[in-house]
């Protein structure tokens, strides 16, 4: 069995811990500027919004990134949609995932 | 997701109130996790990795956006060095987690934010900030549902089960296990969006992340939105924002961080415990 790439995961660490922990364990971090509070309030919805958007919008290909439209847009909003109206996000990825396996069970791409 | 504290329940009621939402909410994280882990375990099989180096990827870069990543690059033959920092890129993010969620935390002992510090993931933040504002005070229970509960220990063995029994599925996309990771991220965002300046700040980091994916790569353009976004949002006039608890003021500033924690602000009764 191959063990090669746990060193990998240990460099993944290294370079991840520090940006997890800093705000936890260095003393400063915890007594921001009220203007930086207020940036970081906002972070977290940008973030996700990014990282969905990424995901659905963008393929990596050989000749690089591309656009990307297909059936996760419907899904990935219709979870949107529900979330925001039931405040349940449960419901909202059953949802999605169903709305995903009827589009390609029809053919959708 | 986050809702101001039921002021008309005990401050037990309260707690009990909120971890059962937790619990509820971070239901929802399972199946996202359990989705998109074993996704993961799949895309690694594919790319080579044996079960150990999976698991081992798993469980100590525990970060799903950039264990993908590593998975493509490692399977399209990137360098170790080139891997490693985009790694560090894409999980750049986790310290302005860190550093908004330390306010609430910074009561813990050392080794216990220590340990903390490696469960804060985008679904653990999301979850543990809104239990924490629903209460208006931190709860370590709730931290750590969220980030062993609700993510590391589904995550983990739902790798465990792609890397050793995906082989068998030959199209997962078909059960939609692919539109499980950016639902739930969208999810995530509609929780903690609680005014204007949160949805612009959520619309122009997924415009931005979006455009810059397509030009430097996805790595670059999730950590482009995550910074511009915010940005923006904070651009937008006071008088448009309709938020329940404007920016620039201390409500503002207690509605994200622990009361008390800031440099001008007089500690609450009631403060961080």
């Amino acid at each position: 069995m191959n063990t090669q790439l746990i060193v990998l995961a240990v460099f993944m660490f290294l370079v991840t811990y520090p940006s997890r922990a800093l705000g936890l364990l260095a003393p400063a971090m915890d007594r921001l500027p009220r203007r930086a509070l207020d940036y970081l309030q906002l972070v977290g919805p940008a973030i996700l919004a990014a990282l969905a958007a990424v995901n659905i919008m963008v393929v990596t290909t050989d000749a690089g990134p591309r656009f990307h439209v297909g059936l996760e847009w419907l899904a990935v909003g219709a979870c949107l949609a529900i979330v925001a109206w039931r405040r349940n996000l449960l419901l909202g990825l059953i949802a999605a995932v169903a709305i995903a396996i009827v589009g390609r069970a029809a053919g959708a791409a | 997701m986050s809702v101001p504290p039921d002021e008309t329940l005990a401050p037990d009621d309260a707690l009990a109130a909120s971890r059962r939402r937790l619990v509820v909410e971070a239901a929802g994280i399972v199946v996202s996790a359990m989705g998109f882990g074993f996704v993961y375990g799949l895309a690694a099989r594919n790319a080579g990795f044996s079960p150990v180096e999976a698991m081992a990827m798993s469980a100590l870069a525990f970060g799903g956006a950039a264990q993908f990543a590593a998975v493509g690059y490692v399977a399209g033959g990137l360098a170790w060095p080139g891997v490693i920092l985009l790694t560090a890129l894409l999980n750049a993010r986790h310290l302005l987690y860190s550093a908004a969620i330390a306010p609430w935390l910074r009561d813990r002992p050392l080794a216990e934010r220590a340990v903390m510090a490696h469960l804060l993931t985008d679904e653990g933040f999301a979850l543990s900030m809104a239990h924490f504002r629903r209460l208006g005070r931190a709860d370590a229970w709730g931290y750590w549902v969220a980030g062993i509960g609700a993510t590391f220990i589904p995550w983990n063995l739902a790798t465990l089960a792609g890397v050793l029994v995906g082989g068998s599925i030959p199209e997962p996309n078909r059960f939609g296990i692919d539109v499980i990771f950016p639902a739930a991220m969208v999810g995530l965002a509609v929780g903690l969006i609680s005014g204007r300046r949160e949805i612009v700040a959520a619309i122009v980091g997924a415009a931005v992340g979006v455009a810059v994916a397509l030009v430097a790569g996805p790595a670059i353009g999730i950590i482009a939105g995550g910074l511009i976004g915010p940005a923006v949002g904070l651009a937008v006039p006071g008088a448009l924002a309709d938020e329940r608890a404007p920016l620039g003021t201390g409500a503002s500033a207690e509605r994200y961080a622990m009361p008390g924690a800031h440099l001008d602000d007089k500690p609450r009764d009631g403060g961080p415990r």
